[in-house]
């Protein structure tokens, strides 16, 4: 069986004295998609922060093809590959729509997306190309998130809850072009409150409470029980 | 006649000013640092200018050319080994900090070059002027407006046009957000630094060649700065600049009326913008 | 379990405390001439450094140009005695008054202004105030006046008497300020601007009025440094605009001896003023030297150790000299 991806072993991610995450272990296999799941608090976002390298933790905790990453930078991690969709967008407002895919790309990575087939995957942006980037409805600010990420042609995406705060009908649209970024040969780890969503789009789930992994599984086989006593932590 | 006379030179001077606020404009809008060691840096350059000339014999405007450089390089420097270690969100790290480096840099001077007021030599072009009109205007003065406005147009092109002014703007939104773009935060700040005394070289040169200085300058060419980015208001260079020519012009006016009012006028011009509009003339940004 | 303000630590540093200010008190009998001028210095520059510090430490006002105020207290002195007719001691108390109120439009401009740019603000005010006083030719102009002998005699009788008083009106204005400095800090006043300190988001969420706290620290402030300023300059007996707003002297030295002592602590001013007198004692031949020493230990200290040496020793061993924490005990009955 091939290195997986991505390895994360025993992962503990503190806030100052607080603890967020406790030996948190996963694995991603190339061109997989993993869908993490969890009710608020449960450590979902801590995970997504620790992997990019906006939180800092052992180096050792945090292996991406066969490196240790968990105490990089941000910067650095994103140089090797790895880019986040974060959670509530945060796009730059000063910066265009345009200007906000273009610093998505100024690493110069060598892969199928640039600002011509972002533009074909979510046509409005082309339109609103010239536009102050927070002057954009919910969903079109996600889209630009989520093009900003391409950009980079990372290897690996992080989607920290794309859906939150979005109207069902921009949430489905997005879902919908999901498979069309991933079949690109690209790896992603998507965050969801949604748990339908999440299951559509993804090969196997971790299930995170309170900071611990409460269920593993395949996306197509684990029960619906299963996930619910995993989500609310009842035994 | 008088009186536009003193309307225009008061404008020119303002040129002048705005070349020592751009520097600062400049780091506040992109790290929200204010640099209180920026006058004893203009003055830093203004003796750099000075050992540059003496030494090799050039023309002053000529020794930008190591002036500009060198100073970059230690921006570069200062900030990646100190400055940046004060960023956050408690502001008394980099006031005091920077206050510090105020009190070294004064005092070295003073060491290496005593209280003596100093002056560089430009030659013909300090005495030299143009007719227009009714009035004669100093080739230096226009000459230094000139330099003001053409780097100011010069940092808002970079800013809007270049993918270095993307990453700073970036930086300035959303420090941490701007790392997941692969920008290095430490060496972002380190190239705005470097920027900034750049700019303030160049500042320090046309000082140095329009009055005299000494090691204990520094202070009021901070204040004279502070005082135009707040009149023009906080994150707008252009905005720098119109309140420089504002500084310029009250300080003239008040000069005309008595020559000991000239800086008091100043002040006052300031204090009465904080009074009646205390974001400044053209703000973008909030303080 | 109990909840108490004062430790064993606080209890014998307040004994120790008394000690040394007896001893002090009965200074003119022990000391002598040059001792006691080198006292009053340091009994005065506590005070000025106490002051900064609540503002800084305390408030979150920084400010670089209390230096106005300390000129302003000088010439309001002057200007008392000389043209009022008025006792120096009674000039003292009238600069303190005055000062307080010359600080009411001074902050309601300043405080329009945030963070550092506040800080440059109020060195502006002080540059404002150098360059009018400068322009005032009756007391000096730009040159500046000497003290009347007149005035200086009236004081009281003999050299060593007008001596003695002017060592217990420093060492008193230092009591004076430490203790009020203390009593407001245990007030709840006090508390509310230790709650601004720490968090000023969710101080103002507490309803606590975060602009008019502020506003009256610096006009308390400003009225004590006022009285400072005044008492500086009765002993300096001439002043000039130069001297009476000098940076260096009035605001350099004194964040370097509050950044060093340690900074919004009351225990840091009084270990800063003692470091620092006793590094210009032993470089004081240095001159500029001196100045860079002081700004390099200054960034060093911001940069390492931010609560100053009184912050280094109270991580060390956890325990104040001025009881100003509640501290909760346990008792054995606790289960």
């Amino acid at each position: 069986m091939a290195e997986p991806l991505l390895s994360i072993k025993g992962l503990d991610s503190h806030y100052g004295d607080f603890q967020a995450l406790y030996g948190v272990d996963m694995s991603l296999a190339e061109g997989e998609v993993l869908a993490i799941i969890g009710a608020n608090g449960a450590g979902k976002t801590t995970l997504m922060r620790s992997i990019s390298g906006l939180m800092s933790n052992g180096a050792s905790q945090i292996t991406y093809r066969s490196q240790h990453i968990g105490a990089l930078r941000a910067d650095e991690v994103a140089a090797r590959g790895i880019a986040l969709v974060p959670e509530g967008r945060q796009l730059f407002p000063s910066l265009s729509v345009e200007e906000n895919l273009l610093i998505g790309g100024r690493m110069h990575r060598k892969g199928p997306w640039d600002l011509t087939a972002v533009f074909e995957l979510f046509p409005i942006l082309k339109e609103r190309r010239a536009v102050p980037s927070t002057s954009l409805s919910g969903g079109q600010q996600q889209m630009v998130a989520i093009g900003r990420a391409l950009m980079s042609n990372p290897d690996l995406i992080l989607f920290d809850e794309i859906s939150l705060g979005l109207a069902p009908i921009i949430i489905k649209s997005i879902y919908e072009a999901l498979p069309g970024i991933v079949g690109t040969g690209m790896s992603a780890m998507i965050v969801e409150q949604d748990i339908s969503k999440a299951l559509s789009v993804s090969d196997r789930l971790y299930c995170l409470q309170e900071g611990r992994v409460a269920l593993e599984g395949a996306s197509n086989e684990v029960s619906r029980e299963a996930i619910s006593a995993a989500y609310f932590g009842v035994t | 006649m008088d009186w536009v006379n003193a309307l225009v030179q008061g404008t020119l001077l303002g040129g002048l000013y705005a070349l020592f606020a751009a520097g600062l404009s400049l780091i506040f809008g992109i790290m929200r640092l204010v640099n209180i060691a920026h006058g004893d840096l203009i003055v830093l350059a203004s003796y750099l200018g000075l050992v540059v000339v003496t030494a090799t014999g050039m023309h002053p405007l000529l020794a930008l050319a190591v002036a500009v450089p060198a100073m970059a390089v230690l921006g570069y420097v200062l900030q990646h080994g100190i400055l940046n270690q004060t960023l956050g969100d408690d502001l008394l790290p980099p006031l005091l900090v920077t206050f510090g480096l105020s009190v070294i840099i004064q005092n070295a001077l003073l060491e290496g070059f005593t209280a003596d007021p100093q002056k560089m030599n430009a030659g013909a072009i300090e005495t030299a002027s143009v007719s227009v009109g009714s009035l004669q205007l100093g080739v230096l003065p226009i000459l230094t407006f000139a330099t003001a406005v053409g780097v100011i147009a010069a940092l808002q092109w970079m800013f809007y046009n270049t993918a270095l002014g993307r990453a700073f703007r970036a930086v300035s939104d959303n420090q941490e957000i701007a790392q997941l773009m692969g920008l290095n935060r430490r060496h972002i700040f380190g190239l705005a630094m470097g920027l900034a005394l750049g700019v303030t070289a160049i500042a320090g040169i046309f000082l140095g060649i329009r009055t005299s200085f000494d090691p204990s300058a520094g202070a009021s060419r901070l204040i004279f700065g502070f005082e135009a980015v707040i009149i023009g208001g906080l994150g707008n260079l252009w905005g720098t600049l119109a309140g420089g020519v504002i500084l310029g012009v009250s300080q003239t006016l008040g000069a005309k009326i008595d020559p000991g009012y000239q800086i008091l006028a100043g002040h006052i011009a300031f204090l009465v913008v904080l009074a009646v509009r205390p974001q400044g003339l053209f703000p973008r940004v909030s303080g | 379990m109990k909840v108490t303000r004062t430790s064993p630590a606080a209890r014998i540093a307040a004994i120790f405390g008394l000690l040394v200010l007896i001893i002090l008190a009965a200074g003119p009998y022990w000391a002598g001439r040059a001792d006691m001028r080198l006292m009053s210095e340091i009994f005065l520059y506590l005070a000025l450094a106490s002051l900064w510090n609540l503002m800084a430490g305390y408030a979150g006002l920084v400010s670089v140009g209390q230096q106005a105020f300390v000129g302003f207290g000088g010439y309001m002195l002057f200007a008392l005695t000389i043209f009022g007719g008025l006792s120096p001691v009674v000039a003292i108390a009238g600069a303190a008054v005055l000062g307080s109120l010359i600080a009411v439009p001074v902050a309601v401009l300043i405080f329009r202004l945030r963070g550092a740019y506040f800080a440059i603000g109020t060195w502006v005010m002080a540059e404002v105030f150098r360059l009018t006083f400068a322009q005032v030719s009756a007391l000096g102009g730009g040159s500046g006046s000497s003290l009347p002998v007149g005035i200086v005699r009236s004081m009281a009788d003999g050299r060593a008497a007008r001596e003695a008083l002017s060592y217990w009106l420093a060492l008193g204005m230092a009591v004076v300020v430490i203790a009020a400095v203390y009593f407001f800090l245990r007030s709840r006043q006090g508390l509310a601007l230790t709650a601004i300190r720490d968090n000023e988001l969710a101080a103002g969420s507490l309803g606590i009025d975060i602009w008019r706290t502020k506003f009256v620290v610096y006009i308390v402030t400003a009225g004590l440094t006022s009285m400072v300023g005044a008492l500086i300059f009765l002993q300096k007996l001439r002043i000039s605009p130069d001297a009476a707003f000098s940076v260096n002297d009035w605001t350099a030295f004194v964040i370097f001896i509050v950044v060093i002592g340690g900074i919004g602590t009351l225990e840091g001013p009084i270990i800063g003023t003692l470091i620092f007198f006793a590094l210009r004692e032993t470089l004081a031949d240095l001159g500029s030297t001196y100045l860079m020493v002081l700004g390099a230990v200054a960034i060093v200290i911001m940069l390492k150790a931010p609560k100053g040496v009184w912050g280094l020793i109270r991580s060390r061993y956890d325990f104040e000299l001025f009881p100003l924490s509640y501290r909760v005990h346990h008792d054995d009955t606790d289960k």
